[in-house]
């Protein structure tokens, strides 16, 4: 394993430290149980009917929700830390805020746009249906995807960082109002979604497939730390790096300058571009 | 097993695009590491984020 020596540069040039490394080994055997919970341990969603006597649920699909309900999860929690660091934009003004906000959007949005995916590939064997744009829960879902999408579009285009900063923390906190519309869609419009209310609340699923998901849930939260941890610090480096890149332009910039007042002052011409600005 | 089409195409998805992001991460930050130097990056001090 690499060492980090005082010089810095060059031995051990990551985004990683060691802790992130035992984060990142935890999260992998995380990942590795939540797949031999989801696939070998857990039944299929199979029930018998009362009165027919037919097999009907989700079968084996059900094994998708291990998955598309912890990111449903994470993805909240991701936009909840946007919120909040864009407040802290507004309030505080510094870097760190604006570095954090930046981080929690771009990973929830990855987490957004994989909860519309798997979501809708879990529809059509359940639901009969990729789509259903009548569907309250799927559209308020797609607009906050959409609207988030927005918010990383606006960080791109706005030169001013400061200005940049503040007008993203400002869609930000319009854009996370829509969470609490996604949330109790299903009961809000419970006509208008293919969506079933709250199952989790209720604790109408029981012993092992609950386990799964709760374990799903911690997996999933895992996830969401390493990515952080590392994308806050290429945030972090990027800045850095436009600083330092900066300030060493200064530097030397001004030891040219010196130079060449040093040559003027013994009478000697400057050499390179300088010698154009002579009058 | 019912479904194994979308479950390979659901799970597959997942875990495909969250490790294509953390790679993409990892060497965003191996090549900007190179350019900052080390008192600006935190965490390889012993005060660090993480407090390393």
């Amino acid at each position: 394993m690499a060492t980090t020596t005082d010089a810095g540069l060059g031995e051990r040039d990551t985004t990683g430290s060691p802790r992130s490394r035992l984060l990142g080994i935890a999260t992998l055997i995380a990942v590795a149980i939540l797949g031999v919970l989801a696939f070998a341990l857990t039944e299929p969603d199979v029930r018998i009917h009362p009165e027919t006597g037919e097999e009907f649920g989700q079968f084996d699909a059900v094994r998708m929700l291990y998955v598309h309900v912890p990111l449903v999860i994470v993805t909240y929690l991701s936009y909840g830390i946007c919120a909040v660091a864009s407040i802290g934009v507004l309030v505080k003004r510094t870097p760190w805020w604006d570095v954090t906000a930046h981080t929690a959007a771009e990973i929830g949005t990855i987490f957004c746009g994989l909860v519309l995916v798997t979501g809708s590939i879990w529809g059509r064997p359940v639901w009969n249906t990729w789509w259903e744009w009548g569907d309250v829960r799927l559209m308020t879902t797609l607009v906050l995807f959409l609207m988030f999408t927005g918010y990383l579009a606006l960080r791109r285009i706005t030169e001013d960082p400061r200005r940049q900063a503040r007008r993203a923390a400002v869609v930000a906190l319009v854009a996370v109002l829509d969470i609490p519309l996604v949330n109790r869609s299903v009961e809000w419009w419970e006509n208008r979604t293919l969506h079933q209310r709250s199952t989790l609340g209720e604790l109408k699923i029981e012993d092992l497939t609950l386990f799964t998901l709760f374990f799903g849930f911690v997996t999933a939260g895992l996830v969401l730390a390493w990515l952080f941890l590392h994308r806050f610090r290429v945030g972090w480096l990027e800045r850095a790096a436009i600083d330092h890149g900066v300030a060493a332009a200064i530097v030397e910039r001004q030891s040219e300058t010196s130079d060449a007042e040093v040559r003027r002052s013994v009478g000697e011409q400057p050499e390179g571009p300088e010698e154009g600005l002579v009058p | 097993m019912t479904h194994v089409g979308y479950l390979v195409a659901g799970w597959g998805i997942v875990v495909g695009v969250l490790t294509a992001y953390a790679v993409r991460l990892a060497r965003r930050g191996r090549a900007l590491s190179c350019l900052v130097p080390k008192p600006r990056r935190r965490w390889l001090e012993d005060r660090g984020v993480d407090g390393s």
